[in-house]
């Protein structure tokens, strides 16, 4: 994959004072090598990587809810153990990320604590409802699909835990698109009743989905900054048409249609064109106004406040432990 | 003994044949005993495996939705292949059995019906459970029926871990603080009724000799391991009644209505339809 970020070769940074770290900082960007947790890094840099990355860890966490409920519904015994596989992993993935996150001096207690304070965003897609058994599906085809989009350029992250965290997240998503598409493909091809359900959800997530890009790039002032560190490889429309264009012919093997009048091959343009977006509805969601809001974060602070007393247990009886190994430790040293 | 038309027997193998979508390939056929037993083995695994899939993405912390996210998982493997087998008996798949059998053919145990509660609740329940199933399926490795000795084979590794699971957090809940210790008190008192239950022999089973593990064989083993857990723990062996129960009959608590009222609805309004 070439670089398409303009300003790679040009001014890699932010400050116009040029301390030896700051060059050195540069200079790993601009040989497109590696910040480590240990290496100087400007603080703009340091937050703004917190910033993502503790919002990744945060979708991935709230991106459980939708499809867990139909954990306990799944229509047959090895859709509900793939689905049980396909939300344990998310948990995982919030896992890797918040270890990422950790090593850039934030710990895991305090970004979970503002999640669940409202004070850090999720990604909005996770704001609507899975209302049937095909979006789960749809969930898996089109919102994991966009994930892995937007993911696989984060391998070559400029922040090497973040990096390597999306090489290990971004194997697993492409099972999760593959056993979304084959959700949709089962119930396209079989009664009625399950194909209009199938339709129905793409309808739904379709356009959720292309939103999960961010705004458009005219409209996405951290986006250039991100690029220049690196930590962004392409912009917002960069993906989201790289996106349409792997759906498009993907829909048409499934046999269903994107609810997109606008939608048609540019011969010139060697891409789909595709219509506007509702950036309205998207803001709104995006600020607590979507279907789900209230009920996703109620349900991560019942879950957290309900296990509260497990985790205070599981401190003191570690704490307990150590004394206990401490004083055997002393006891050897004196005998 | 061996159970009616082994013609692919030794393709059931350990390490073979062991999930569900082989050994519907292996075009075996179960004997009725053998299948009604599969069935009671794979319905308690069933239900127990959607009991604890409830805690995914409400477990303490990550961890634990990703660990008991992993033995739900496991139970479902069980309830599959189980299930599976069972079905051969009468042309049926796992998942004619699972969705479209009704509550009175069920024959899960009480135990894995209960509705569920804290999460000392769940882990006095997975203790019991995988303390017993880890008997149970050490002594199936051993059946004359070769199919549901390596299904036991490959279950056993699995429960090993769940036992460990229930075991660890038994200790940290024990002794953790005085809350955890008195929930996790309360949840083996609660729990404790239903334990009876699991040893229970019965006519299929004394039929069944050699091929099914005679459940009140394994007692003695749960009785010693339990109690040094709750040793460790510094819990007390629950002094409570047992309670009326009859889930092999097929006479069951009112809450595993509902949990089949959840588990089949879907399925129910789609029959015939495939996924
Ligand atoms: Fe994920
Ligand atoms: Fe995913």
């Amino acid at each position: 994959m070439a670089d398409s970020s303009p300003q790679a070769s040009t001014d890699p940074g932010t400050t116009a004072t040029s301390s030896p770290e700051q060059e050195q900082f540069d200079r790993i960007i601009e040989q497109d090598s590696r910040i480590e947790p240990r290496d100087w890094m400007p603080d703009a840099y340091r937050k703004a990587l917190t910033r993502q990355i503790s919002q990744h860890a945060h979708s991935e966490i709230i991106g459980m809810q939708p499809e867990g409920n139909w954990i306990s519904r799944a229509p047959s015994l090895k859709r509900k153990a793939i689905l049980i596989a396909k939300v344990q992993d998310e948990a995982g993935h919030g896992l890797y990320l918040y270890s990422a996150a950790e090593t850039l001096g934030t710990p895991r207690s305090v970004l979970n604590d503002q999640l669940l304070t409202g004070k850090a965003k999720y990604s909005s897609i996770f704001n609507y409802p899975a209302r049937s058994w095909a979006d789960v599906g749809a969930i898996g085809w089109l919102v994991d699909g966009a994930a892995i989009q937007n993911q696989v350029p984060l391998c070559r992250c400029s922040y090497g835990p973040y990096g390597r965290a999306m090489v290990r997240v971004c194997k697993e998503e492409s099972f999760h698109q593959r056993q979304g598409w084959e959700i949709l493909h089962s119930l396209a091809n079989g009664t009625p009743a399950q194909k209009q359900m199938a339709q129905d959800a793409v309808n739904r997530f379709y356009g959720p989905a292309l939103q999960m890009f961010g705004p458009p790039d005219g409209d996405s002032p951290n986006s250039q900054q991100s690029m220049q560190w690196k930590i962004k490889r392409f912009s917002n429309d960069e993906l989201r048409q790289r996106f349409v264009d792997m759906i498009v012919p993907q829909a048409e093997a499934l046999g269903l249609t994107l609810p997109d009048p606008d939608l048609r091959w540019n011969e010139e343009r060697g891409h789909y064109d595709y219509g506007d977006l509702d950036w309205d509805e998207f803001k709104a969601v995006l600020s607590g106004n979507g279907p789900c809001n209230a009920q996703r974060m109620a349900h991560r602070i019942r879950a957290h406040e309900e296990g509260a007393w497990v985790r205070e247990a599981a401190a003191a009886h570690a704490r307990k432990q150590a004394d206990v190994e401490t004083k055997e430790s002393t006891l050897l040293r004196h005998a | 003994m061996t159970a009616g038309g082994f013609d692919s027997a030794t393709r059931i193998s350990v390490g073979q044949a062991l999930t569900a979508e082989d050994i519907a390939a292996a075009g075996l056929h179960a004997d009725e005993d053998v299948a009604r037993y599969a069935t009671r083995l794979g319905d308690d695994a069933l239900i127990l495996s959607q009991r604890l899939s409830w805690w995914i993405s409400r477990a303490p912390e990550l961890e634990e939705d990703i660990a008991l996210g992993n033995i739900a998982l496991d139970l479902l493997g069980h309830a599959r292949s189980l299930l599976t087998y069972a079905g051969t008996a009468g042309g049926k798949t796992e998942d004619d059995l699972a969705y479209f059998r009704d509550e009175d053919d069920f024959t899960c145990v009480h135990l894995v019906q209960l509705d569920p509660g804290d999460f000392g609740h769940t882990i006095a329940r997975q203790l019991v459970y995988s303390l017993y199933a880890y008997e149970l399926y050490t002594a199936l490795s051993h059946s004359d029926d070769p199919t549901l000795a390596a299904i036991a084979q490959k279950a056993v590794k699995e429960v090993e871990y769940h036992v460990d699971h229930a075991w660890q957090w038994a200790m940290r809940l024990g002794d953790g603080t005085e809350e955890s210790h008195r929930r996790m008190q309360a949840g083996l008192d609660q729990v404790w009724p239903f334990v009876d239950e699991l040893f229970e022999d019965d006519d299929l089973t004394d039929r069944l000799k050699g091929v099914a593990v005679q459940p009140s064989s394994l007692r003695p083993a749960f009785d010693d391991a339990i109690r040094r857990v709750l040793a460790e723990s510094t819990l007390e062996l629950p002094s409570v009644p047992q309670a009326r129960t009859g889930g092999r009959r097929g006479e069951h608590r009112e809450s595993l209505g509902f949990v089949l009222a959840e588990m089949q609805s879907l399925a129910r309004m789609h029959p015939g339809a495939s996924w």
